[in-house]
């Protein structure tokens, strides 16, 4: 009740001021007339009388301002006028303003912009019921593992899955997936989507309800199911079908199949891989239909399932393995593939699966970017702590500036409650200004962030949640910097007494040290903070450019790299397709400008790999060694430019029934010991699964070249030629290189193969691309640490700038007496720069401590160089000493302008 | 100014003047000159934490007030006590006399 009739009562004064104030002074007056009266029947004159009365009860004009300024209203209302002259104040002072919203905004969006990467890819749950009882099951020890891993993350056979699905006790539920790419073809134009393969019970395992339609149950995924029908994504629901409810049960075709949609997930649900989203998912068993050759779900030599489990409640990890180490060697006894290399035979009977918490999800991206993303995080906060002290430098500088405002204002009776309210008022305005914008700009930059992550055509894809807490807490940090470093002098000019601050303010004949002291501690940490970035900006450059500059063996220029989807839908038997890509080859070299052209089954650089053990003919298969593989048919060395440094490249001879051949690299020969002309000698390769073992000549040797990335050192390398592959792939891989724009080659190749026929896919991208699309760590590390290193240095020099340009106008007198008395222009100068050098050195060299120590951190990431490069520290402190003598040298000129007698009359 | 408000022990102010709007509707003024008669001119009440008094008790509702004419046919504004300022003395009064005998046993207790 009483509540109401406050907030009435004061809204009424609020809205109805005029009125309200009017019957306060009425009343007042009253009060003061009738006291009077009192006196004056005692016999005092009416002025007498007035004057006594206000002796006894106070002014009347400050009771009507305290009977005011009791309500809760009058607060608002002051605060109101606070937030106006706090506007015009920072208006008027607009550089300041300008600096001190940046250095925020930039402290905080930086800051939550990465956390906010960090979250999505690092800390956050799968958006699943109850994520921390999923694990992922994996075999515990790799070797001897044989056959081809399509996952990026340890992956399980089919048979493996079937059999451990079936006849375990040990998961309250279990589900298996493959994460692939379909064709999307409505109306025969060929779009790829991002696949999903998943057992029947992965959508009931994980607990996630369909938002409309159904999701698929264990019934729908049994050997000769067909293409049972999708389930989509939401984001392809909303995209593809335009979220419209009928999109249900109508028709999509998934590599030329037509199939229904079964349903909806919901829009959080992503699948369970961390970086990538999913459009459709099929049940594993429609990889028969869905391939039209090679389907793995009989292949005991493909590793592609990942399986994850989820524990029964209350069961640890622990009790799993265990469980699972009983029913591993009936697992594996059962499902030993005929085709498995007698060697590893006895590996397979021994492999135990194993639990590992996946409630995460798994990540290629997480494993990929965590160090980089970490120090990203330790980066934006260094800028943090940057933009806190030159925060607090120019709080510093203007309170301090505005000593004799607050000298004057209380001389005329202002209550220093009322001043620091000000003070306060114009901090909390900044850090709502600074804030917003830090908001703004955190958003921007976590995009700008999963945009660069991502290459063209295999985009990231990443849960983005506005970091909340984190942005409360830079926001808080920072607010704290301003109302700190803002109310600090303001509380101090209050204290001091108007005539006090009067004689503070006017300009000594040698400078104060009042508050400089802090100032000074603020810039030396300012620049040995910008220093530590300015190292890592460099570090990460030249990180970079060693990178670029590496020999990789290659020329990477004028290759223009294409996928043709062959005989996925034109039918070539395997017997036929040599020819047919020899012949599709040949027409590609007769294109203007071409220079060769040739098939390669392992793209350099593009993460593809496989290995196997070699030896020489004859010798002791323990002396052998592990060498990388790849099949490529003759023109690749031309096409790569690499060297043929002895023999012969493959050509026509080479086929299925002759002998088989080999082309090794310079490090193959070098490591087996066959001296520097191999060619002619023999080697064996150990027994695939797919393949004998066997004996190659050496027909040709090659210069080294990379293989997997710009990282690794040179390895032993044999090429094999594809045209001795008796079941070539329906896909094929070709490297062309031309002497002619490459939008040129492109469309010639594009019309040649609409010619040859209109079912073969292509698709092109150039060999260059394609290899710095590998280095995006690398890329995004330099181009960021590069943004946040040029501007730590700016506001580094701007607080420089600030404190300089202060030493000088508070020495005003002191040089101008200086002059006076004989001193050269260069003598002021020096003495400035002193002053300056007195900040810089100590800033400098507590850098480059911090740095040699911090930069440790980056070790795994660079490459070619040490944390502690001694050029990078020495063109760090070079570079950032240029500036900030160079934010000195314009204070340092002004001082040299003083005019003696200017300077010493201005008192 | 030889007497203070805050001479008066804090928070009593309030009762005393609605014992004093208990006997009849009073404008400021009169309020003031009654709790110095009343109190043998022990209070003598500066005007401004007076009326920041009668701001505090409207918003509470325990009083209200209305401009009428004075005896000497001058207008000024009347504080009256409601039915819960009235409610509110009754307890204040009470608790008042239970503290005052309080404290006074400890005073006299040797």
């Amino acid at each position: 009740m009483s509540l109401l009739r406050s907030i009435a009562s004061g809204l009424r004064s609020l809205f109805r001021k005029e009125r309200v104030s009017q019957e306060l002074d009425e009343e007042l007056n009253g009060f003061l007339e009738m006291a009077a009266l009192e006196k004056m029947k005692q016999g005092m004159s009416r002025k007498d009388a007035l004057r006594a009365v206000r002796l006894e009860r106070g002014n009347l004009e400050v009771t009507k301002e305290v009977v005011r300024s009791a309500g809760w209203e009058s607060f608002l209302e002051a605060s109101w006028r606070d937030l106006r002259l706090a506007i015009r104040l920072l208006g008027r002072s607009r550089v300041f303003t300008i600096v001190a919203v940046l250095s925020l905004a930039l402290g905080i969006g930086a800051n939550t912009a990465i956390f906010q990467l960090i979250d999505a890819v690092r800390l956050r749950s799968l958006p699943v019921k109850e994520p921390s009882q999923l694990v992922t099951v994996q075999v515990a020890d790799r070797t001897g593992i044989r056959g081809h891993q399509t996952s990026a993350y340890p992956a399980l056979t089919n048979a493996i899955w079937e059999n451990l699905r079936d006849n375990q006790d040990v998961f309250s539920g279990l589900l298996a997936w493959d994460s692939n790419g379909f064709g999307l073809n409505p109306g025969g134009d060929f779009r790829p989507a991002q696949g999903l393969f998943v057992s029947g019970d992965f959508f009931r395992v994980l607990g996630v309800r369909p938002v409309m339609g159904r999701v698929f149950a264990a019934a729908d995924d049994r050997r000769g199911c067909g293409l049972p029908g999708a389930v989509v994504s939401y984001a392809f629901w909303q995209r593809e079908l335009g979220g419209d409810p009928s999109a249900v049960g109508s028709k999509l075709t998934l590599n030329d199949h037509p199939t229904e949609i079964i349903g909806v997930t919901p829009p959080g649900f992503f699948g369970l891989e961390v970086g990538r989203s999913y459009d459709v998912a099929v049940p594993i068993c429609s990889q028969a239909v869905l391939w039209s050759e090679g389907h793995w779900l009989d292949e005991g030599t493909v590793w592609w399932l990942n399986v994850v489990g989820r524990l029964k409640p209350g069961a640890t990890l622990e009790q799993a393995n265990a469980q699972l180490a009983v029913i591993s060697s009936r697992i594996f006894q059962a499902t030993l593939p005929s085709n498995y290399p007698a060697e590893n035979v006895k590996d397979y009977l021994k492999f135990k699966l194993t639990t590992v918490p996946a409630g995460n999800g798994v990540s290629w991206l997480r494993d990929q970017y965590s160090d980089a993303l970490s120090l990203l995080l330790g980066t934006a906060f260094l800028v943090l702590l940057i933009a806190c002290a030159n925060l607090a430098n120019l709080m510093l500088a203007r309170a301090t500036a505005r000593e004799q405002e607050f000298a004057v204002r209380l001389a005329i009776g202002a209550p220093r409650s009322r001043l620091i309210r000000q003070l306060m008022t114009e901090s909390f305005l900044l850090a709502l200004i600074g804030g917003a914008l830090g908001l703004a700009l955190a958003q921007i930059l976590s995009q700008f962030l999963v945009a660069s992550l991502g290459t063209q055509g295999d985009p990231l894809f990443l849960d983005l949640k506005p970091a909340w807490r984190l942005l409360a807490f830079t926001l808080g940090v920072t607010t704290l910097t301003c109302f700190l470093f803002g109310l600090a002098p303001g509380f101090r000019a209050s204290r001091l007494s108007p005539s006090e601050a009067f004689r503070t303010n006017s300009r000594n004949v040698t400078s104060g040290r009042t508050q400089f002291g802090l100032r000074q501690i603020l810039v030396v940490s300012q620049v040995a903070l910008s220093l530590v970035l300015v190292v890592g900006a460099l570090l990460f450059s030249s990180s970079l450019r060693n990178l670029l500059a590496v020999d990789a063996g290659f020329l990477q220029k004028g290759v223009l790299i294409t996928d043709l989807d062959l005989f996925r839908r034109l039918n070539v038997p395997y017997a036929g397709r040599v020819a047919f890509k020899h012949d599709l080859l040949d027409k590609i070299r007769s294109l203007p400008g071409v220079v060769s052209a040739a098939e390669v089954s392992m793209l350099p650089l593009s993460g593809g790999s496989t290995s196997n053990l070699v030896w020489i003919e004859g010798a002791d298969r323990t002396s052998g060694l592990e060498s990388r593989f790849n099949w490529v048919s003759d023109g690749y060395f031309k096409a790569m430019g690499v060297p043929l440094l002895a023999g012969r490249d493959f050509n026509d001879r080479d086929s299925v029934s002759s002998p088989k051949v080999a082309i090794v690299n310079r490090t193959f020969a070098h490591n087996l010991g066959l001296g520097a002309n191999p060619v002619g000698r023999t080697f064996r390769r150990q027994a695939t699964p797919s393949e004998p073992e066997q004996t190659f000549e050496i027909v040709g040797l090659v210069e080294d070249t990379k293989y997997l990335s710009l990282r690794e050192e040179f390895s032993p390398i044999a090429f094999l030629s594809a045209a001795q592959d008796a079941q070539p792939d329906p896909s094929a891989q070709v490297v062309i290189r031309s002497t002619g724009p490459m939008s040129e080659t492109v469309s010639n190749v594009r019309s040649l193969v609409s010619q040859v026929s209109p079912l073969i896919t292509i698709d092109f991208r150039p060999f260059e691309t394609a290899v710095l699309d590998g280095l995006i760590r690398e890329r995004l590390m330099a181009k960021l640490s590069g943004f946040f290193g040029l501007l730590a240095s700016l506001i580094a020099a701007l607080g420089l700038y600030g404190v300089m340009s202060y030493l000088v106008a508070r020495r005003t007198n002191e040089i101008g007496i200086r002059m006076a008395l004989g001193a050269q222009r260069h003598d002021v100068l020096s003495l400035v720069l002193r002053n300056c050098a007195l900040l810089l050195a100590p800033g400098l060299v507590l850098g480059a401590v911090l740095s040699a120590a911090v930069a440790q951190a980056a070790r795994a990431i660079l490459f070619g160089l040490k944390p502690t490069d001694p050029r990078v520290l020495v063109a760090a402190i070079v570079g950032l000493g240029l500036l900030a003598l160079l934010a000195c040298l314009l204070p340092a000129r002004r001082a040299t302008r003083i005019d003696p007698i200017v300077a010493l009359r201005y008192e | 100014m030889a007497e203070k408000s805050s001479d008066l022990v804090q928070g009593t102010l309030d009762m005393l003047i609605l014992k004093t709007l208990a006997l009849e509707p009073m404008h400021g003024y009169g309020i003031a000159v009654r709790l110095e008669q009343m109190s043998k001119g022990v209070f003598r009440l500066n005007a401004g934490s007076l009326f920041v008094a009668f701001q505090r008790l409207q918003r509470d509702g325990l009083i209200r007030s209305e401009w009428k004419a004075t005896e000497n046919s001058r207008r000024a504004k009347y504080y009256v006590l409601t039915e819960q300022g009235r409610k509110r003395l009754g307890s204040e009064k009470r608790e008042w006399g239970r503290q005052v005998a309080a404290i006074a046993r400890i005073l006299e207790a040797s």
